[in-house]
């Protein structure tokens, strides 16, 4: 059985397709992050499943029960969201047991809830306080607690980390994911942030125009992009692209060819394009050079130097490649330097169709 | 061609350091000032007239100075304007249309308030068929010129047999906030955090649970600004009052003209002036104890918190 499991869901605002036709299954104690870029529809699908949104066709089954019509409290779901939503008159406490005196639990059994909860997110001391006495963070796990008390299967989260600063963001992404592995529930994460999606997720969704990309475990994601979207997408600094033919000896890009010897699967002679990926960390520079199948000499463009490594420009037959180097390398404009590529690294996608070949 | 940097160059002030320092008085200051204070005192003139008038005995009124100030005080056209003036019909002066005024006020302010927050709340929340259609209905009524639905009106409340009664009124002024205070509401709502309902109801609120529970307790700048408005408005309202009430259940400002318009020998000056602060005192309160609330329930909106 399924923790939760979406069925052909589609959702229109009058003549705009937000989602179709949905489907994804989703086990017990998984946690799934649905990424994309703003505008995406992942939010939306989360609403879908949380009942805040009517949908317009498809059904939503919770632990095997169809909740497509029922009320949101109802769904066995606990939410948690970008703006944390605490009720701002209400203390800490009364937000934590709001949901639970809606559902008419006995006092005793209220307490020991939340005070429960507020030992797991150690927010002991806040219990009185209001919510605008609060820093992010701290409203964070109010928030999260908020969800905690209700003692549900299924966790939603609407981009909770979004609103922080980028340290305590990190610090409460290991948090979620200790939390994750204690509590074992089922959590529906949705982000815009791939280092969230990668460092939380058993499986990501990756979402585009209303529709899933590539269903996957990160590992997959990164290594065998479906297409070129996603592709694209994964990986900061993003992929590098050039665009060739096929030919005997591998890819004709521009006055080089890229060979493709190496490449788990074997690329068929046709007409058409073909697009070739290369992720900047995958470029060889220096010693591991040794291993790489092509060389060649180019002139650094451009370098941005972000500490731990730097990123440097340069133009192979007339695409611009960016390579990731040591951070302690020194390296200037205008610097001569040989890069390798090796296939069995590398990505080749049908221009024509964008999809992975 | 470096003009552009002649005149950055010529801004640039080598010994700059610090706050930038502050001309003492300049031209403009001038004249903002001096617009400032002859229009205060341009309004403010009528209110000192009137009050030293009130303050004055008639034959001090008589001489005619109208700007001096009184050379005996005299509180009593105050007491007479309260409890003994007479209108053409009966001498217990605004006392009785005070008592009328508080009695229509108190229920109109609080079901015009109670109706439209959750008008309000309906509307931008919970976005129902025929949503938009109904808003625009209700707007346009905010347009409609009083003179048109005057006898409509007074037609309505014969037959529901309310016509001259307080509640008739009550209703009538209930009826007539519904589309600002609707407006002011809405927009409110609007400008809250949609998620705050989100998570209300995943916390298993429902409809009125979550307005009563989470949204009103929020909501106190909009209940002032509505109070405010809804107060001066049907405190000051003439033309309803006169209208659809009869003369012993007259507001405070029917009250008023019948008690000016009616002489007796000659024209009691202070006691019409009096009268006249009397009856206008609860607004200025109101505008006095809540003027800052006012100000910050205006803002509100406009701001997202």
């Amino acid at each position: 059985m399924y923790s939760v499991s979406v069925k052909d869901l589609s959702l229109s605002f009058g003549s705009v397709d937000v989602l179709k036709g949905l489907n994804i299954d989703i086990g017990e104690g998984e946690f799934l992050v649905l990424l994309g870029s703003s505008g995406c529809g992942k939010s939306t699908l989360l609403n879908c499943i949380a009942g805040l949104l009517d949908i317009s066709d498809g059904q939503v089954f919770i632990k095997g029960k169809n909740v497509t019509w029922a009320e949101p409290s109802a769904r066995g779901i606990g939410m948690v969201f970008q703006s944390y939503a605490l009720y701002p008159q209400m203390s800490v406490e009364g937000n934590l047991s709001f949901g639970l005196k809606n559902a008419g639990l006995p006092r005793d059994e209220i307490n020991r809830r939340v005070s429960r909860a507020a030992e797991i997110l150690q927010i002991e001391p806040l219990l009185k306080r209001k919510p605008g006495a609060l820093s992010g963070g701290q409203r964070q796990r109010v928030a999260i607690g908020r969800a905690l008390v209700r003692d549900v299967d299924v966790f939603l989260f609407d981009e909770p980390l979004s609103n922080l600063d980028a340290k305590l963001r990190a610090d409460l992404r290991v948090e979620l994911k200790k939390l994750h592995r204690q509590l074992k529930n089922t959590m529906i994460y949705v982000t815009h942030d791939q280092i969230e999606a990668m460092t939380l997720a058993d499986r990501i969704a990756i979402m585009r125009d209303g529709t899933i990309q590539q269903l996957a475990d990160p590992d997959e994601i990164y290594n065998r992009p479906v297409n070129l979207y996603v592709a694209d997408f994964i990986g900061s600094p993003a992929m590098n692209f050039m665009t060739g033919i096929l030919g005997k000896k591998g890819v004709q890009v521009g006055d080089i060819t890229i060979p493709v010897k190496g490449y788990k699967n074997t690329l068929e002679m046709n007409d058409g394009e073909i697009v070739v990926g290369v992720r900047p960390e995958h470029i060889a520079t220096g010693k591991s050079l040794a291993d790489a199948v092509f060389r060649a000499e180019v002139e650094v463009d451009l370098v941005e130097p972000m500490g731990a490594d730097t990123l440097a420009w340069c133009k192979l037959a007339g695409f611009d490649m960016r390579f990731r180097v040591d951070g302690q390398m020194v390296l200037k404009e205008g610097d001569k330097i040989e890069i390798g590529l090796d296939p069995a690294r590398m990505h080749f996608f049908d221009a024509k169709t964008e999809e992975r070949l | 061609m470096n003009i552009g940097r002649n005149v950055v160059v010529d801004t640039v002030m080598t010994e700059a350091r610090g706050p930038k320092p502050q001309k003492a008085v300049t031209g403009p200051k001038i004249i903002i000032y001096t617009t400032l204070t002859l229009l205060a005192i341009y309004y403010l003139a009528p209110l000192y007239v009137m009050v030293v008038t009130s303050l004055k005995t008639m034959p001090e009124i008589r001489l005619g100075n109208v700007f001096s100030l009184p050379r005996d005080v005299t509180f009593a056209p105050w007491f007479k304007a309260w409890a003994t003036a007479c209108t053409g019909l009966n001498c217990d002066g605004l006392s009785r249309g005070f008592w009328n005024s508080v009695q229509i006020l108190v229920p109109s302010v609080v079901i015009s308030i109670v109706v439209a927050s959750v008008n309000g709340y309906a509307l931008s929340f919970w976005r129902f068929k025929g949503a938009n259609v109904l808003f625009t209905i209700l707007l346009f009524g905010a347009f409609i010129p009083y003179q048109v639905m005057l006898y409509p009106i007074v037609i309505i409340l014969r037959e529901i047999g309310l016509y001259g009664d307080v509640w008739g009124l009550v209703i009538v002024h209930s009826i007539f906030g519904m589309p600002i205070l609707t407006l002011l509401f809405r927009n409110y709502f609007s400008s809250l955090p949609e998620e705050l309902v989100k998570a209300a109801r995943v916390d298993g609120a429902g409809f009125w649970r979550i307005l009563i529970r989470i949204l009103l307790p929020m909501s106190t700048p909009i209940v002032v600004v509505a109070i405010i408005l809804q107060v001066t408005g049907i405190w000051n309202d003439f033309l309803f009052g006169v209208v659809y009430t009869r003369p012993d259940s007259y507001p405070m400002t029917v009250q008023l003209n019948n008690i000016v318009n009616s002489t007796f020998g000659e024209k009691e000056y202070n006691v019409n002036m009096a009268a006249t602060i009397l009856t206008g005192l609860v607004p200025l309160l109101v505008y006095f104890v809540s003027g800052k609330l006012f100000v910050r329930g205006i803002a509100a909106g406009a701001v997202k918190g």
